[in-house]
């Protein structure tokens, strides 16, 4: 079973692409849900809402030793949660992956874009990129899968998976498709 | 259905919106104070609803100077209103960049006959709508979200859920007819067959669903989420009470946990003795002077 981690954001698309892929998906909003799952995505949204909304309710800590144990997939915000440094502004995070990334660093709305990538060993793919972060340092551990514009997109560490963009908007399913077999080999 | 790309992006602005709460504010502390207590986006205007009620005279879209002030200040997405049929204010706004344009009936309409045409527009705008015909004339537009209209600065839920409880009655109704019933109910809902079909067979709008309008309370916020919002917008609801940031707060946390009543009774109990703003009993309200019903 995933979770999707479901304070705020893009958490029903998620849902519904894991469906698509195969997978079967859950909304998370307690310490106790989160027990019962085996993978977590924390979706795009807006990342200083859902860090408030993870301080209030004290679901940091559980939530980073759920890190340390399974898989977590990080789309836009997500990432940003996962990331080891975050600027602009500078803010707190999980630090489960070494990356440090820029908020909103393609701009406002009228920025946003949709695109197309190669991924290492998934081949072509679509990518939605709204008020994207950049990766702008991916350490020693980071593999990267795929990258725009020069700069790394698709990114893992171990069991966890890192998108700047949202596959979840996207109907071919190949970066769910590649977290569900990210969490059947754990 | 216009999926192009350009319609997908701004719809998924609205999804990455989904069990939030936006949040009127007017100048940059207000969007702080916002931005802190955990909305995810806040919408700039000149004025909250309820002081337009109070003082009158014509709304309009709010200074420059003011909107770049809220846009520097928070890091979250920022929406800002425009009168319906002005779309030249609309321009300003995109020119300005702001992420999303409210196209109002809380300020002071610019066009009796006109909205305005948003399929020319690059960046997303939302709309208000009392019932499904509106919400989908709109959607025609090229409205990339819908919020059901509430009566703003009214302080009064009823409004909100009537529209609310409106949309979802007469999709629902769709989604049991045959297809050669179709065409009178896109007579009846004056709204373009290729819509009232896709509701038909989905069962809701094409673009997400919001709700506006009246909400005071994380209980009332609770309310439009458990009636189908998918997000809550909150006017003069937080800047009327007599504790903002704790409102705010409180209604961010009933919103996400709307499901859950245990939660939201730790929402409502957060406000302590802060008192929500009065409200008005919006059936006593001459009918001309309901916002809802500018727009058509």
């Amino acid at each position: 079973m995933i979770g999707v981690l479901a304070l705020q954001g893009g958490y029903e698309a998620h849902a519904r692409a894991i469906a698509r892929a195969g997978g079967e998906a859950c909304e998370v909003r307690t310490a106790e849900e989160l027990q019962a799952v085996d993978g977590l995505i924390i979706p795009g949204g807006e990342s200083t809402t859902m860090l408030k909304l993870l301080d209030r309710e004290n679901l940091f800590e559980p939530l980073r030793a759920f890190g340390n144990a399974k898989p977590v997939f990080g789309t836009c915000a997500g990432a940003i949660l996962l990331a080891r440094e975050v600027s602009n502004p500078k803010q707190n995070s999980l630090g489960l992956v070494d990356i440090a990334v820029e908020r909103n660093a393609y701009g406002r709305q009228l920025d946003s874009r949709v695109t197309s990538i190669e991924g290492e060993n998934l081949g072509a793919m679509e990518a939605v990129f709204i008020r994207a972060p950049i990766i702008r340092r991916a350490g020693a551990g980071v593999k990267v899968i795929a990258s725009y514009n020069g700069d790394p997109v698709l990114v893992e560490q171990g069991r966890h998976l890192v998108a700047t963009f949202h596959p979840e908007l996207s109907s071919d399913n190949l970066v769910h498709k590649y977290f569900l077999d990210k969490v059947a080999a754990q | 259905m216009i999926l192009n790309d350009e319609f997908r992006l701004k719809i998924g602005l609205a999804e990455m919106l989904k069990g939030g709460v936006i949040m009127d504010v007017t100048n940059p502390e207000q969007a702080q104070i916002a931005e802190r207590a955990g909305a995810c986006a806040v919408m700039a205007l000149e004025r909250v609803p309820s002081d337009i009620r109070k003082e009158g005279g014509v709304a309009r879209m709010s200074p420059i100077r003011m909107m770049r002030g809220i846009m520097d200040s928070v890091s979250i997405p920022v929406m800002a209103k425009a009168r319906i049929g002005h779309f030249m204010e609309a321009h300003v706004l995109e020119a300005l960049k702001v992420d999303y344009i409210d196209e109002s009936e809380v300020l002071t309409p610019a066009d009796e006959d006109n909205h305005i045409d948003k399929r020319g527009f690059r960046v997303p705008f939302v709309c208000g709508a009392k019932n499904l015909g509106e919400a989908l004339r709109r959607i025609s537009e090229g409205a990339a979200m819908i919020r059901t209209k509430g009566e703003a600065g009214s302080g009064n839920i009823v409004e909100a859920v009537r529209h609310m409880r409106t949309i979802q009655r007469e999709m629902k109704q769709l989604t049991v007819l045959s297809h050669d019933e179709l065409y009178a109910e896109a007579k009846r809902h004056q709204a373009p067959i290729e819509l009232v079909e896709y509701v038909a067979q989905n069962g809701k709008l094409p673009v997400p669903n919001f709700s506006a309008g009246g909400v005071a309370t994380p209980a009332d916020a609770a309310l439009m989420m458990a009636m189908g919002a998918e997000t809550v917008f909150v006017g003069s609801g937080i800047f009327k009470s007599n504790d903002p940031e704790r409102f705010a707060k409180a209604i961010v946390k009933a919103t996400t946990y709307w499901k859950n009543p245990a939660k939201v009774l730790e929402a409502c109990d957060e406000v302590g003795v802060s008192e929500p703003m009065r409200g008005l009993d919006t059936s006593k309200l001459p009918e001309e002077e309901l916002m809802a019903n500018r727009g058509w």
